[in-house]
């Protein structure tokens, strides 16, 4: 077997936030998180839900099993059956989100997406992030507009917030965080391969708890090597979506 | 039995400056784009616009049409980032209300309902509740007593959606995955306009889960071929992609130029005389 690449290592660090998830629908966005949901369907949560990426469940083959139009989806989200994988222009170290815009929200420098689901996303159902290109402008000490709601905003907002609110992790090209620590602040939980903490911190715009002997993400078995390079992306997509190391 | 048949032009006139606009349809997902142009032949202007972001979007707000938008997102999808959109939001061109995708459901739902809103666990602890600051709050009178943002309804003096197929009658039938939120939009507004690719005698033989919208909801009926045009209306025709890709790539005095000067018959040429210069 071949060395294992970066993006490999993203693609299982990702696939690992929906282990043990049980019969829940993974809601990947982006083609890393996509790789990694189909990757846990396929092997350790073959429970899991998966969509053609519009209105329609799919089992592992892509063949079809449901419907789940956008009126479905919203009830699947408050429903609390689902365990969503966004992305971040912004992410703080209580991890607040941003995908609305940059600067100002009155008049923006960058007018981004909006806030779409964030808001009930962060609120009702597991999330997880992923962040392809780990810098200081992504990893900021305070989000220009809170999307999708942190652990401090959360608390702050009071029990019908904090009720179903978590964030089980945080993918990124440089490693694995959580917020397991007793302020909810970001912890960082593992390192991909290469990857040195000094590195990490370089690269983060605030302060990040890190222990003295961070370990390394897993590497995949040889079964994930086999999925990931001959069954789920053959044509090396994943290559594309991650940040240069 | 009335026929309410009319064309995009009829349509128009019926609309007026300053009015609450609400248009179907999801990102550049089966918008009512013949419509939107009609409009934005008229000199109609000033509007609150209620929508699920996509090209519609961009091409009012390029052209100066909106006062006011309503909406949890504005997207291409193929192209997550809509430059027309984002532009006049980057001059600060019209107000914003950005509100979530479940306030934005059930917003809809509260007006279709004659209701002032609807409780939803979404919003606080967020930014949406910052920049609204005319949001409030509920409290559960049970025992639980948690505490909601109340959403309010999305009542609209006119929507503009586009499905596959309609009858003279204003029933109208969609035939791809998602039905978006087009019927809720017609209930949900005072007047509501359907376009549709092909205009038919009744759906006999229909799969009846499949006629989503009621003649009871529906004031006018225009049959527009391609007129979900450059977005995608499954299963009639996809998503014009590289059509979308020069719309948000080309400057915007040069695409109206080009393709708005004229009548829907003359964008529709237009169109394909582009595509076979390509090829």
């Amino acid at each position: 077997m071949t060395v294992v690449t970066r993006a490999e290592y993203c693609v299982i660090a990702c696939a690992e936030a929906w282990r043990d998830n049980g019969e829940v629908l993974a809601s990947p966005m982006g083609p890393i998180p996509s790789l990694g949901a189909r990757l846990a369907r396929l092997t350790f949560s073959p429970d899991l839900l998966l969509t053609d990426g519009e209105a329609l469940l799919v089992d592992a083959d892509g063949g079809l099993e449901g419907w789940l139009p956008y009126r479905r989806h919203l009830t699947m989200v408050t429903g609390g059956r689902r365990h969503v994988m966004m992305g971040a222009s912004q992410l703080d170290r209580h991890g607040n989100q941003n995908i609305s815009c940059i600067g100002p929200w009155e008049q923006p420098a960058r007018q981004l997406l909006g806030v779409r689901g964030a808001p009930s996303n962060t609120l009702n159902n597991p999330v997880s992030y992923w962040i392809p290109r780990h810098s200081p402008r992504v990893f900021v000490e305070r989000v220009d507009m809170v999307c999708g709601v942190g652990y401090d905003r959360a608390a702050a907002a009071g029990p019908s917030a904090t009720r179903f609110h978590r964030i089980p992790r945080v993918v990124s090209d440089l490693g694995v965080f959580d917020f397991d620590t007793p302020d909810r602040s970001m912890r960082l939980v593992s390192l991909h391969p290469g990857v040195t903490v000094a590195r990490v911190r370089e690269a983060t715009g605030f302060e990040l708890t890190a222990g003295a002997d961070t370990p390394f993400t897993r590497p995949p078995t040889a079964t994930e090597l086999r999925l990931i390079r001959e069954t789920l992306d053959p044509d090396g997509v994943r290559d594309r979506h991650v940040g240069a190391a | 039995m009335t026929d309410k048949t009319m064309t995009a032009d009829e349509v128009v006139a019926r609309l007026w400056s300053g009015m609450t606009l609400g248009i179907g349809g999801w990102g550049s997902r089966r918008k009512p784009m013949a419509l939107v142009r009609a409009l934005l032949r008229s000199p109609v202007t000033d509007l609150t616009v209620i929508s699920c972001g996509g090209p519609d979007v961009g091409l009012l707000a390029a052209a100066g049409r909106i006062a006011r938008l309503v909406t949890p997102f504005v997207t291409l999808d193929s192209i997550p980032l809509e430059p027309r959109y984002r532009a006049a939001r980057e001059r600060g061109s019209f107000a914003l209300t950005e509100i979530d995708e479940a306030m934005f459901l059930w917003g809809l739902h509260a007006a279709a309902n004659r209701l002032p809103f609807l409780p939803v666990r979404a919003g606080i602890g967020s930014d949406v509740m910052r920049v609204n600051p005319e949001l409030r709050t509920v409290v559960s009178p049970y025992a639980d007593g948690e505490e909601f943002v109340a959403a309010p309804a999305l009542r609209m003096d006119a929507a503009l959606v586009h499905l596959n197929r309609a009858d003279r009658l204003g029933n109208a039938q969609y035939l791809g995955p998602d039905p978006y939120f087009d019927d809720l939009f017609c209930e949900a507004a005072d007047a509501a306009y359907v376009s549709c690719e092909r205009l038919v005698d009744g759906f006999a033989g229909a799969v009846p889960q499949t006629l989503l919208v009621s003649r009871v909801s529906v004031t006018g009926v225009v049959e527009t071929p391609n007129g979900a045009h450059f977005t995608s209306c499954a299963p009639d025709h996809g998503r014009d992609e590289i059509f979308q890709t020069m719309y948000a790539t080309t400057p915007w005095e040069e695409f109206a130029e080009r393709f708005l000067h004229g009548d829907e018959e003359s964008y529709q040429e237009a169109v394909q005389i582009w595509h076979e210069e390509r090829s």
